[in-house]
């Protein structure tokens, strides 16, 4: 009974991603997607709290909204999983229920 | 799997119009159901048929008309919403005494319903916006 959480806004402009850290239960899955994939950079303020939900949580970004913000594969933060649109659709389908944190 | 999607936002104010369309053709290539796309407050703005954005640029309106062609989709606009924002179709712009209509090819425009419907009929309903 997990669920998906998606956020897609930086975590250096609004605290939706602090919001649904501090509400995801472990077994879920977070997906970023936008600006939300900001905070997937490494060496960014937010890493800690992301590597921290990493012990319960698995943490994706979507890779087409990390290449179009430049980031590449050698920035993003270890352990968090890069999907494309169709992998952003098997999470939702492998979910109990998706929960958009606007 | 069936899904419903939700769009709270215009096309070129952010991304959630690009992401919801990305995933619905995602979901729609993988074999899903979408039962049904509601776009809900200025999401009603990817509905209107007099969106002209350079040549270069996506359509968004076009890509959504494009895709419930070929899939069958049913796009529904909120009506209070459209109405706030001057998106009608035929019947809407006579019985509010306006000179012609505007709505989009594939897109119809109706009630909140519509998404509590989607809601319940969809296994999931997915959530874009600002």
């Amino acid at each position: 009974m997990s669920t998906l959480h998606t956020v897609n806004k930086s975590a250096y402009e609004r605290n939706a991603l602090k919001s649904c850290l501090d509400h995801a239960l472990p077994g879920d899955a977070i997906l970023l997607i936008e600006d939300g994939v900001l905070a997937a950079r490494k060496g960014g303020s937010i890493a800690p709290a992301l590597t921290a939900a990493k012990a319960s949580c698995k943490i994706y970004a979507l890779g087409p909204d990390l290449a179009a913000r430049g980031i590449v594969a050698g920035q993003v933060l270890e352990g968090i999983e890069t999907v494309d649109y169709a992998g952003f659709v098997d999470l939702a389908a492998g979910a109990s229920r998706v929960c958009a944190w606007l | 799997m069936r899904f419903a999607i939700q769009i709270n936002e215009g096309p070129y104010t952010h991304q959630a119009s690009d992401t919801a369309y990305q995933f619905t053709k995602a979901a729609l290539e993988k074999g899903h159901e979408i039962f049904r796309v509601f776009f809900y407050h200025d999401g009603v703005n990817n509905g209107t048929r007099y969106t002209v954005p350079p040549q270069d640029d996506r359509n968004l309106q076009k890509l959504w008309s494009e895709l419930a062609e070929k899939y069958k989709l049913d796009l529904v606009v909120c009506i209070a919403a459209a109405q706030r924002r001057g998106i009608l179709d035929a019947n809407e712009a006579k019985r509010q005494g306006k000179d012609g209509d505007n709505i989009a090819p594939g897109f119809r425009i109706s009630g909140l319903g519509q998404l509590i419907e989607a809601g319940i009929q969809a296994d999931r309903l997915i959530v874009f916006g600002d």
